[in-house]
């Protein structure tokens, strides 16, 4: 990355991190219902890796932690925070909400909310990308608790044998839910569990956005190279409870402490700083200039969109005038 | 009688049976150290221990498996499914494992298991978070499906599935673990088949099962206070068998049906209870029954939408006075 990416990335990642912390304050004004996750502390993740790749133009697809990924992919902040809000102007025209954030035309292929179910999605949609002859590759970013579902095993196999063009990004927190991952699961370093399948796979901090961009690097390379699948670990943590109704109150206070004092946003500001691409001030201005851009674009947008009409329940429930539905000559 | 709530009666059920019989387990996501996702074995892991109180990993067909293989050597399992849209993953054990190995092994192996899970449809938690399952369990052979109304049923019926030698799925409500209710303080066993006459009536049977059991009720007291219609109401805390005498009684008694659902209408407890009605006292009737159900969509996030899929009392009413001819 150069030192102008940088710059922009630790914007970008502070606007991710302003916007969810936002999205905190709208649940409990009771903007936003249902289920919400957030990202905080695990930014580096989808950034370190979307930068080695190509937003927009390689598939992407995740759990219910969705909404940054979203937005690093191209989609709009004002329509994702719309689809909070559940409006019309959401995402998914409010019919989604915050587990199921899409923007295909992006090529952000969802957000879901049973756990390993886009494993084999991904495989899918790099099979197709394989068939298609696209340059573009396939991004899966999962929990470290998802590893525990057979779709998991069933999808690295797969991709094996198929050699599809995906790449597996597990976002190991260490957790999931109330569950610390060396309760549930045999080995905590996941990227040994891919051995079996011969996949190459890779473990790094996923706190140093530059260690995720490096690593990601090579992951995102060997799978547009036509080499196959990859498995690429990142260690995490986040930084609040898994959901808005979870307590949090299952992990010891030091552990959070640690983790803290590894701030992916705080590591990378503090790194521009000493190398003097930026000042402390430049910073607070940068984080300013989001908080009003949140305030005064996205909430004020949400805010103001239409509730879609319930005379449209049915709308999307299934294809509109398929031809085929009456048979006939065609 | 103690007041307590529907998760503590559920609870309290499976403390008594785990202290009672070395054998029993209960196993499940979060079932331990946090204490359950709906506070149903708060306490329990403190009480029993790891072995016994088992925090499984996110693997549902897997940990269910291994429930049912347990219980075909004398373990008596009580699974916890986070929520019945998880149930899903699992629908390969328990249908083709636990409901069929009594019938194919001539009644060498049984699979006693406790399937407990949430369905429902919740407060925005959107499509992939508020299926209403029971219909699908109940249309298969060699599984029980019961599904409580109240705190006194969950317990009784915990307690009954437990001792049951037979797969039992209880499917419970999201939205009900914090209701209140009287419960037996001595042991009591519900029974796992049969209906119960929640309200007498005369003029009409409004058939519900657990949360639709409590429209069917707020519409009947509507209903008698306002329009001087004197409703039954029938809890049909059995889905899988359904209690086909019971369906009968009443409507040979009122001469009239409604049936009230959560879920969608198609291939459903209402499509069902009109078939019994059919086959057991068609030429009782008065009036053609009617079902209440959710619209046919996956369920949206939008609040507004939501409530427009999913019936309520004031649908139940509008239906029994378009019965009456009052509207
Ligand atoms: C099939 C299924 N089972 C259980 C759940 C409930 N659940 C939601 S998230 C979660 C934990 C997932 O942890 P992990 O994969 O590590 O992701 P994280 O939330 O930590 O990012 C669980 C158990 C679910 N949504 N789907
Ligand atoms: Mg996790």
């Amino acid at each position: 990355m150069t030192p102008a990416d940088k710059k922009r990335v630790l914007r970008e990642m502070l606007f991710a991190r302003r916007f969810e912390e936002r999205c905190y304050e709208a649940y409990v004004e009771r903007k936003i219902g249902g289920f919400l996750h957030l990202y905080p502390g695990q930014e580096a993740c989808a950034f370190g890796v979307m930068e080695a790749a190509r937003p927009g133009h390689d598939y992407v697809i995740t759990g219910y932690r969705d909404h940054v990924h979203a937005i690093k992919c191209g989609a709009d902040p004002k329509a994702v925070m719309a689809e909070l809000y559940g409006k019309e102007t959401g995402s998914s025209k409010g019919r989604g909400g915050s587990m199921h954030i899409f923007d295909v035309e992006h090529h952000f292929m969802g957000g879901y909310a049973l756990v390993g179910g886009p494993f084999p999605l991904a495989a899918g949609i790099a099979k197709g990308l394989k068939m298609k002859g696209s340059d573009a590759i396939s991004i899966c970013f999962l929990g470290d608790a998802a590893n525990n579902q057979g779709t998991f095993h069933e999808s690295l196999n797969m991709a094996k044998v198929w050699n599809l063009p995906v790449l597996y990004v597990c976002e190991n927190n260490l957790y999931g839910i109330g569950t610390r991952i060396d309760r549930s699961t045999a080995v905590i370093d996941q990227y040994k569990r891919v051995s079996g399948y011969d996949i190459p796979a890779a473990q790094t901090d996923g706190q140093d956005i530059e260690k995720v961009y490096e690593a990601a690097k090579i992951a995102v390379d060997h799978v547009r190279s036509g080499k196959g699948p990859y498995f690429l670990e990142l260690m995490t943590y986040r930084y609040r409870g898994h959901s808005m109704s979870d307590s949090n109150a299952y992990r010891p206070k030091d552990e959070e402490r640690m983790w803290s004092k590894r701030d992916p946003i705080i590591m990378l500001r503090d790194r521009l700083i000493e190398a003097k691409q930026i000042t402390l001030d430049d910073y607070k201005a940068m984080d300013t200039a989001v908080l009003e851009e949140i305030e005064n674009e996205i909430i004020k947008f949400a805010e103001a969109s239409p509730e879609p009409s319930v005379d449209e329940l049915e709308k999307y429930v299934l294809a509109d005038n398929d031809p085929y539905v009456r048979g006939g000559k065609h | 009688m103690a007041v307590m709530m529907y998760w503590e009666a559920i609870r309290r059920a499976q403390d008594e049976e785990l202290a009672r019989d070395p054998m029993v387990i209960v196993m499940g996501e979060d079932v331990g150290v946090a204490g359950g996702t709906y506070k149903a074995t708060k306490g329990l892991y403190e009480k029993y221990g790891a072995e016994r109180v088992i925090d499984t990993p996110i693997s549902e067909n897997g940990f269910t498996g291994l429930g049912i293989g347990a219980s075909f050597i004398g373990v008596r399992p009580i699974i916890e499914i986070m929520s019945v849209n998880f149930a899903w993953l699992a629908m390969d054990q328990i249908f083709n494992s636990a409901a069929k190995v009594r019938y194919m092994s001539g009644g060498q192996l049984e699979a006693p298991v406790v399937i407990r899970s949430p369905g429902g449809t919740a407060h925005q938690l959107g499509a992939q978070h508020s299926a209403r399952m029971e219909k699908v369990f109940m249309g298969v052979a060699g599984l029980r499906v019961v599904t409580p109304s109240n705190p006194r049923q969950a317990y009784g019926l915990v307690k009954s599935a437990v001792r049951c030698n037979d797969p039992v799925f209880i499917n419970e409500h999201e939205l009900m673990y914090n209701m209140k209710g009287e419960v037996p303080d001595e042991e009591y066993f519900h029974p796992l088949e049969g209906s119960e006459v929640a309200r007498q009536g005369r003029d009409v049977t409004l058939f519900g099962y657990n949360i639709s059991v409590h429209w069917c009720l707020e519409a009947a007291e509507f209903l008698a206070s306002h329009h001087g219609i004197d409703c039954e109401v029938v809890d049909l805390y059995s889905l899988s068998p359904l209690d086909r005498a019971g369906i009968k009684a009443s409507v040979s008694k009122t001469h009239r049906a409604i049936i009230a659902e959560e879920a969608e209408a198609p291939v459903g407890v209402g499509s069902e209870v009109m078939a019994i009605i059919n086959e057991e006292c068609f030429f009782e009737l008065d009036a053609a029954p009617v079902r209440v159900s959710a619209r046919n969509v996956p369920i949206p996030y939008n609040h507004r939408l939501e409530k427009a899929a999913i019936p309520g009392a004031k649908d139940v009413v509008h239906a029994v006075l378009k019965m009456f001819g009052k509207q």
